[in-house]
């Protein structure tokens, strides 16, 4: 089973969606023990990074992630928001203590010329850094992005990088780091090549069922 | 770098998918679950679906449909029309859309913009924009349908809308709808050059050369149609590559077809 931490931040719908394509038994929760029986924990989310630790922590929920993903190393899977919280620190409406399973800060995007916007909206091609692990299989690395701000790794976790893309500057796409993935765009409304994305990461979960 | 984007955009009408001139609407084509299975297929990057019942009837159905259809939409999905209140909003949220369109109440009530924008972030909140050419060659915001001029200019409203914290602008040209006769291209300029954020455009493409014009000359960073996309085989799919050969960065086309689930479902 698969755990989709509900935390308030947004639809999760269309991840359920995703999932459910793929067959797989996943439970949306906001229940600890949930996610201590899950084989894998999704993190979606959209909006700020102060939100979302607030709500993390509101619902008890910091602990159990620190056990199972840091400790016990479970297959963990952040989504836009959920992978920014992975970072050690956030700097959106002030400074913010994050997960810290990636040493770096979420940073807001600030391009050079004008013409890039921001929000960074619209789909966008990576240069895929590590094609083994979500990568794995994908020719055309085409994703949808909604964001403003971005990961930015301390010097040391540029290894954890997997993907980046460009938007007036090089913006981390993507990082696999041990049981750690995360995804700055939406695999779930990227068609083909995020769902592919998504059934690399239930492969590295369940490596026999997906070979 | 970020792609240009090809939107289709689906007019509901009662249950069907209409087509429309000058915002009366035509034909009906057909069913919204079929029509977007189609386009899904044919790689279009955005759907979005407004809700144009003349009617107040009860919302249900439409709901309804929003939740079936994204359970097959694996792209961005925006839903529009007659969206009041926050409420209003997060019932779509809720039913599986991924933006919502404000139109009318957003100029009776642009605090609703503001509102939205504070809930669900601003990416997630489009203001559609209905305008019409003036004698002065300016062009003005018209609301219900496009029925109420209100006196307010497309470019300024849209900077207003901006400021109020929408993240996009879905433009379409009154005038332009159903004409085939390709945007209003000063309009759409006119736009793009008064906000930072992404416009859409909208109304008006007869030939797959229209959205080339739209993006190179309107300085649009999306482009959007509705008739035309109907009744011809692999429509978008033929759009980009025109778009593509013609030097416009868009996403690939490529066939994309998933197993969605069929509803309403049959027991053998």
């Amino acid at each position: 089973m698969i755990a989709l931490i509900d935390y308030n931040m947004g639809n999760l719908q269309s991840v359920v969606n995703a999932f459910q394509l793929l067959r797989e038994d996943m439970r949306v929760t906001q229940n600890p023990e949930d996610v201590r029986k899950a084989d894998a924990i999704v993190l979606p989310g959209v909006g700020a990074f102060g939100d979302g630790m607030k709500n993390l922590d509101k619902l008890g929920l910091i602990p159990v992630l620190q056990e199972e993903v840091r400790e016990r190393k479970k297959p963990f899977l952040g989504i836009c928001l959920g992978m920014q919280l992975a970072a050690r620190e956030g700097t959106e409406h002030g400074i913010h203590q994050g997960l810290g399973w990636l040493d770096g800060r979420v940073e807001r995007i600030e391009p050079g010329p004008s013409s890039y916007k921001i929000p960074h909206m619209g789909w966008n091609n990576l240069f895929v850094k590590k094609d083994t692990g979500l990568f794995s299989g994908i020719e055309d690395a085409v994703y949808y992005f909604v964001h403003s701000y971005s990961f930015c790794p301390a010097p040391g976790e540029e290894e954890s990088v997997a993907a980046t893309c460009w938007h007036g500057k090089e913006v981390v796409a993507a990082v696999e780091k041990e049981n750690i993935f995360g995804v700055q765009f939406h695999p779930e409304k990227s068609q083909g090549a995020g769902l592919k994305l998504l059934e690399n990461f239930l492969s590295a979960v369940f490596p026999m069922a997906y070979a | 770098m970020l792609k240009k984007r090809l939107i289709v955009c689906l007019l509901w009408n009662n249950g069907v998918i209409v087509q429309s001139v000058h915002f009366r609407h035509t034909n009906a084509v057909g069913n919204a679950l079929t029509a977007v299975d189609f386009f899904h297929t044919w790689t279009v990057d955005e759907i979005i679906v407004l809700d144009v019942s003349r009617i107040e009837a009860d919302r249900s159905n439409f709901y309804q449909m929003i939740r079936e259809l994204s359970r097959r939409c694996f792209i961005p999905l925006t839903v529009g029309g007659k969206i009041k209140t926050v409420e209003d909003m997060r019932e779509l949220f809720r039913n599986g859309a991924d933006k919502i369109a404000i139109n009318t109440e957003a100029v009776r009530n642009p605090n609703l913009i503001t509102e939205g924008a504070h809930m669900y972030g601003g990416q997630a909140i489009v203001v559609s924009i209905d305008a019409k050419k003036t004698e002065e060659q300016t062009h003005e915001v018209c609301i219900q349908n496009g029925s109420a001029a209100t006196g307010l200019l497309a470019p300024e409203w849209a900077k207003t809308a901006e400021e109020r914290g929408a993240g996009e602008i879905f433009l379409t040209s009154i005038d332009c709808d159903g004409s085939l006769q390709g945007y209003d291209i000063a309009l759409v300029r006119s736009v793009s050059e008064a906000v930072h954020i992404p416009v859409i455009a909208s109304g008006g493409v007869g030939e797959w050369q229209h959205f080339v014009d739209g993006i190179m000359q309107g300085k649009a960073d999306a482009v959007s149609a509705a008739n035309i996309f109907h009744f011809s085989e692999q429509s978008t799919r033929k759009a980009k590559d025109y778009m593509l050969s013609h030097g416009i960065d868009v996403r690939k086309p490529a066939y994309y077809t998933v197993q969605t689930p069929r509803y309403p479902e049959y027991k053998v």
